[in-house]
């Protein structure tokens, strides 16, 4: 039993924008090793420490966890090791039955009991363990084990996107034997209950597992094993891949990266497009002069030509869509016809740079100049640069544009040395509890690279997390929406688009908007 | 010169402590740390407390001269300490890539001798003639051509015509020398061509200076062949400054092959280099600098130990 939202998030599709859909009609073949790229390398294998790609794309085959997305209905739930699960109507209980059965790559059972230590470990982990979720699963209050095959967790206040939460892909389920022995025993050792077995790690090499032939959905997975290998040069990785020693990379390529393989492989590479759950914005610190002035910050997102943008980003870069605070297209975003009427998204761009200019002289900065604090990342924090460069200049503001490796960029950011900022959000999932956690008051949100402190926001994503009813939640989130764009705190520039490269061969991997997502491999196999 | 060389190594500790503390130092005025990049890098959304918890567990907290003082005794003691970006010892993630750079360093040097000795000799003694123009053009191309471009063109020609690449995993040369060679000889030619064109101009230039030294006009007016004049009076000559410069090359390919391993997908000292400082991971790239100090430094003693081998008249006991 869901709650009511559920069903409506379950409604939605996300939108593949052009995509080519494998054709998963045939019967999956057993056999074959999945060779694929990997674009970075996890600093370790605890999941519940990191927020990394690269730990999922490791490590998601050796795992599983309580719930998941379901990638064909997606933002639907499903279960994994759940075999079925109850929500009580005030949302303040979760009952999950457990699959029975479950071992461990150890070959020891898995029950609640097992649930239990990885939630406690999530959501309160000991001393010298880090849990990047502490946050998330703050408002459980406690986990009962009635039997072993039963799991029950008891809020201490309703949040409506728990269950989604429990589907987070960060979640893996870890053996309390082994907590036991050492708390910190994930970040070095793999023992899960995943389609695969951990069989190396290379470092700075490879990462390999084969299958396990005690998982517990039957007749998964398809795959003797896989084979992850870093690849952390895009020309290196697209050779391999159109030299057939790679069959794809599953994070996802550039438009130019995806023109090349297709000219050089033809139809031999299938690629497979999606709106991603990600985005670049811009955040103005209000901290610093002039941009403590909301005249100020509200001019510079008014002269940015999103739309204009998107055109040409999206040829040149993985930027594409335009959107508010939530992914354009999935359930809670903002449909067009709004979004056009808040600051920064007019299609009246000549107007709006008319505007921006009127507020830049009646704030007393008509010649701003400003630095621009960015990543020095290519793709696609560059383009981004330049054409925030270009789009002010239109207005008569000079900007110097400063790129910075991630850990100087990171720092000035969080120091509040900068004026404005080229930020980043990345979620795994488009619910609005992690969607516009960002832009909460700085004391609540160490993220919020605008450092502003707003009551008014706070107030409204508090009612929101807690508001069962669809259409209440909505209209919370366009109100929170309207708030942080007309104080012109922070704003998404523009969303990223998702491209997936894969081989011909490789069938039954499924598309998502969120490249943490379907990660196992259990259902992946090898036509050939 | 048993002494000289005891010598020799005593000196190279006041030199390693120098890069330690510079190196040191230098990591401390870049703002930001691994924690931030580690936990924050990706977009998550951590509070300030476990950055906190995380930067005190990897002593980031504690006043810089008392990390200082950390680095410094387990520099004495031969510890350098675990990475703080995988927690595993600096000597381990060092040694699983050590293994494959030091090979193509060895085949690249290997390579670039075997070419550059009878190119530049040739050139030398056919200086003028279209020989010595083919040779300049050659040298001149591989000191102009990056070794990272030479690299793609190789992999770019080799996918192209053959739809082929060399292996993109690592297999040590113990474990299968085939599928070792197969993926190493190719990395190996990139660097080796510059490698070769920068000693091959060097042996033609101090052979055109030795053959013009009055022992050498001595010795053809004995009437020695000149196949002996060449190799046993002028060559081994000339090769003293070559010698040199193949050192330093040996050395500078330990670790600075950074692009070219990006490019074959190598898993070599470089990329680890950049990772690391990418990653702002203070105590691997120290122990990483160290290890590229000392091979500096012991390639120089080398060196110097090979001269005395090549010219008789260089006495270092003396």
């Amino acid at each position: 039993m869901k709650p009511s939202f559920l069903g409506f998030l379950g409604a939605f599709a996300f939108t593949f924008a052009g995509a080519i859909a494998p054709a998963d009609a045939q019967q999956p073949k057993r056999g074959g090793t999945l060779q694929f790229a990997i674009s970075a390398e996890t600093p370790h294998y605890d999941c519940h420490g990191s927020d990394t790609f690269a730990t999922l794309h490791f490590a998601g085959p050796f795992y599983s966890t309580l719930l998941r997305f379901n990638l064909s209905k997606f933002p639907e739930v499903e279960g994994d090791l759940a075999q079925s699960w109850t929500v009580a109507p005030d949302l303040m209980t979760y009952t999950f039955k457990l699959h029975s059965g479950v071992k461990f790559h150890d070959g020891t059972p898995l029950t609640s009991t097992d649930i239990k230590a990885t939630y406690d470990r999530l959501r309160n982990p000991t001393q010298g363990v880090v849990s990047t979720r502490k946050a998330t699963f703050a408002d459980i209050g406690t986990i009962e084990t009635p039997d072993p095959l039963t799991v029950v967790f008891k809020m201490k206040a309703v949040n409506a996107a728990m269950l989604e939460h429990f589907a987070s892909p960060w979640n893996c389920i870890y053996s309390a034997k082994d907590l036991a022995a050492d708390p910190n025993g994930p970040k070095t050792k793999i023992n899960g209950t995943g389609p695969f077995i951990f069989v190396e790690h290379v470092k700075g090499s490879h990462v390999s597992g084969k299958r396990n032939d005690n998982y517990f959905k039957k007749g998964l997975p398809y795959l003797d094993g896989f084979k992850g290998v870093f690849t952390l040069q895009a020309a290196a990785m697209l050779n391999a891949i159109q030299g057939g020693q790679l069959l794809g990379e599953f994070r996802g390529i550039s438009p130019a990266e995806r023109d090349r393989l297709v000219q050089a492989m033809g139809d031999k590479i299938r690629i497979e497009e999606s709106s991603w759950t990600l985005n670049l914005l811009v955040a103005f610190n209000v901290e610093k002069k002039p941009f403590d002035d909301v005249r100020v910050r509200k001019a510079l997102l008014l002269a940015i030509d999103r739309w204009g943008g998107s055109q040409g980003l999206s040829r040149i870069s993985t930027l594409r869509a335009v959107g508010g605070v939530i992914r354009p297209g999935s359930p809670y975003a903002t449909p067009e016809a709004e979004l056009v009427k808040l600051p920064g998204f007019s299609k009246d761009i000549k107007a709006s740079r008319e505007e921006a200019r009127r507020l830049l002289r009646e704030a007393g900065v008509p010649n701003l100049s400003l630095t621009l604090h960015n990543r020095n990342l290519a793709m696609p924090y560059t383009p981004a640069g330049i054409f925030l460069v270009d789009q002010w200049r239109q207005i008569g503001v000079t900007v110097d544009h400063k790129q910075y490796d991630t850990a100087p960029y990171l720092a000035t950011m969080n120091a509040g040395n900068h004026d404005v900022a080229i930020d980043f959000s990345n979620l795994f999932m488009d619910d609005s509890s992690l969607g516009l956690a960002k832009y909460l008051s700085l004391d609540r949100a160490p993220e919020n690279r605008s450092r502003s402190k707003d009551p008014q926001l706070d107030a409204l994503y508090d009612q929101h997390l807690r508001e069962r009813d669809v259409e209440k939640r909505k209209a919370l989130i366009r109100a929170f929406e309207k708030r942080l764009f007309e104080q012109a705190y922070q704003q998404p520039l523009l969303w990223w688009h998702r491209i997936v490269p894969t081989h011909k061969v490789v069938m039954g991997w499924k598309m998502s908007p969120s490249h943490n997502l379907g990660t196992d491999l259990a259902e992946v196999w090898l036509n050939q | 010169m048993l002494r000289y060389t005891l010598q020799r190594l005593l000196l190279m500790i006041p030199t390693l402590i120098g890069v330690a503390v510079l190196v040191f130092f230098m990591l401390r005025i870049v703002p930001g740390d691994v924690v931030e990049v580690k936990l924050r890098g990706d977009g998550g959304s951590v509070s300030q407390e476990v950055i906190d918890m995380e930067r005190k567990r990897l002593g980031l907290d504690k006043p810089i001269l008392a990390q200082f003082g950390d680095w410094m005794v387990g520099l004495a003691t031969l510890d350098l300490g675990k990475s703080m970006w995988t927690d595993r010892p600096v000597t381990e993630e060092i040694a699983i890539r050590l293994e494959l750079s030091l090979q193509v360093a060895i085949m690249a040097t290997i390579f670039a001798v075997l070419i550059a000795i009878p190119l530049g000799t040739t050139s030398a003694l056919m200086r003028g003639t279209w020989v010595d123009y083919a040779v300049r053009i050659i040298t001149i191309g591989g000191l102009s051509i990056p070794s990272f471009w030479f690299g793609m063109l190789i992999m770019m020609f080799l996918l192209g015509f053959y739809n082929w690449l060399p292996p993109i995993t690592f297999t040590p040369l113990y474990v299968d020398p085939v599928a070792n060679l197969t993926q190493l000889v190719w990395p190996a030619m990139a660097v080796g061509y510059r490698y070769c064109a920068v000693v091959a101009r060097m042996i033609r230039s101090s052979l055109l200076e030795v053959l013009n030294e009055d022992y050498i006009r001595t010795a053809r007016a004995k009437g020695v062949f000149e196949k002996v004049v060449i190799s046993r009076h002028a060559l081994r000559n000339a090769l003293l400054p070559a010698i040199t410069v193949i050192g330093i090359e040996f050395a500078f390919l330990i670790g600075g092959l950074v692009v070219t391993e990006q490019v074959f997908n190598l898993n070599g000292i470089g990329k680890l280099f950049v990772q690391s400082v990418s990653r702002n991971d203070f105590t691997l790239i120290q122990g990483m600098v160290m290890l590229i100090a000392v091979f500096y430094v012991v390639i120089n003693l080398v060196v110097d130990l090979l001269y005395a081998v090549f010219d008789p008249r260089i006495r270092y006991s003396s």
